[in-house]
């Protein structure tokens, strides 16, 4: 019996040798337990050496292996082949970032954004260590439980039609983040990050398509998010006019 | 004889593309949001044909009465169809959402998003109910 095959319809882009990408279509086994990635290192291992493409954990935690799959943002490790019958299936790198290499982005402008934030807990006074742990209830750490679950994998970006137009938007997953330390009870950064994501490449450039949610693989929530910081700023702003001397 | 180390900056040549001016119409979700954002023109109008009405009750009845033939021509009632339409769609996408940016806790316990844009629903229900109420009973 011979083996059931599908299409795929890779996107190379050679930097020496081209100065347009082109699709290369690989024909590849179809295994009811392969997920996309798998078929890539096949075509790495059996067909094409030359291909190009991040992955590490092959378990939807390490949040490399994100590409965009007949047009969507997915992670491949999680994408089962035969999902996509009778193919092609078409692959391309993530939208709205630089592509180096094949299916491999520049990740830089990403990394700047995510550190921008602060992602850190903040306080104004350190406790000493013999006064003990900073105790939290199951209530407060539900609050921001679902933002610490994000793995960066950047789907939300590549899903985002502001991020694609407006490249300096801070971005869904960098905000998100913001709000997972701005809603942890031990931290007291939240006017610091406020100051950054009110600037006109923060919140106020989201204007909520929601596709980042959409396709989140790890159900963290950053339209949420963005819309939850745009009430607090909001807020803020109108105790500042109502209560100025307030701090 | 030994040379000091030269590094070069790696200067990728990186490959960028632009979201084209229709990047909107791909994607049932794109527009659907598109179709959102354009009904804000609708609310507008209503707004605008609202202004109107009320700029001729300062002018008399003989104003009052020929705006109030002209809402009855087909124009106007095609107009307002379709911008009630749009509202409606509006007002549904925009309750559907509201439960994104408002987290309500009752003591421990998170108010569920459903019942959060049921209090929307509610509102809306209430309060036209309240207008048709004033207008009928006139």
């Amino acid at each position: 019996m011979t083996q059931q095959t599908i299409a795929l319809e890779v996107f190379r882009y050679r930097p020496e040798e081209e100065h347009e990408p082109t699709f290369q279509t690989y024909e590849v086994p179809l295994k009811k337990e392969w997920v996309v990635l798998d078929a890539l290192n096949y075509i790495k291992d059996e067909i094409d050496g030359t291909l190009t493409f991040r992955w590490s954990c092959r378990m939807g935690v390490c949040g490399s292996c994100g590409m965009m799959i007949n047009g969507t943002p997915v992670l491949t490790c999680a994408a089962f082949l035969e999902t996509y019958q009778p193919g092609p299936v078409r692959i391309e790198p993530l939208a709205n970032f630089p592509v180096v290499r094949d299916l491999v982005i520049l990740m830089s402008d990403f990394m700047e954004k995510l550190g921008r934030v602060k992602p850190w807990i903040i306080t104004e006074k350190e406790k000493p260590v013999a006064e003990g742990e900073y105790l939290q209830t199951p209530t407060q750490l539900a609050d921001f439980k679902q933002y610490s679950m994000c793995i960066n994998c950047m789907l939300c970006y590549s899903a985002c039609p502001v991020s694609g137009l407006e490249p300096d938007f801070i971005g869904p997953a960098a905000i998100a983040l913001a709000q997972r330390y701005n809603l942890d009870s031990r931290d007291e950064g939240s006017a610091q990050r406020m100051e950054i994501l009110s600037q006109d490449d923060g919140i106020w450039q989201c204007t909520l398509v929601g596709e980042c949610s959409a396709v989140c693989p790890k159900g963290v929530d950053p339209a949420g998010a963005i819309q939850r910081y745009k009430v607090a700023s909001t807020n803020d702003w109108w105790r500042s006019k109502l209560m100025p001397w307030g701090k | 004889m030994s040379h000091p180390t030269r590094y070069r900056k790696y200067h990728p040549k990186l490959y960028r593309t632009r979201m084209p001016i229709f990047w909107w119409v791909r994607k049932w979700t794109h527009i659907h949001f598109i179709t959102r954002e354009l009904t804000s023109v609708f609310v507008a109008f209503y707004a605008i044909e609202l202004l109107f009405l009320l700029r001729t009750l300062t002018r008399g009845q003989e104003a009052y009465d020929a705006f109030l033939a002209w809402l009855q021509t087909p124009l106007a009632l095609a107009l307002n169809t379709i911008a009630f339409l749009m509202i409606a769609f509006h007002s549904i996408t925009w309750f559907n959402l509201a439960p994104k940016a408002l987290v309500i806790r009752v003591g421990e316990l998170r108010i569920p998003p459903v019942a959060i844009a049921g209090m929307n629903y509610a509102g809306w229900a209430v309060f036209s109910a309240a207008l048709a109420w004033l207008i009928l009973s006139a």
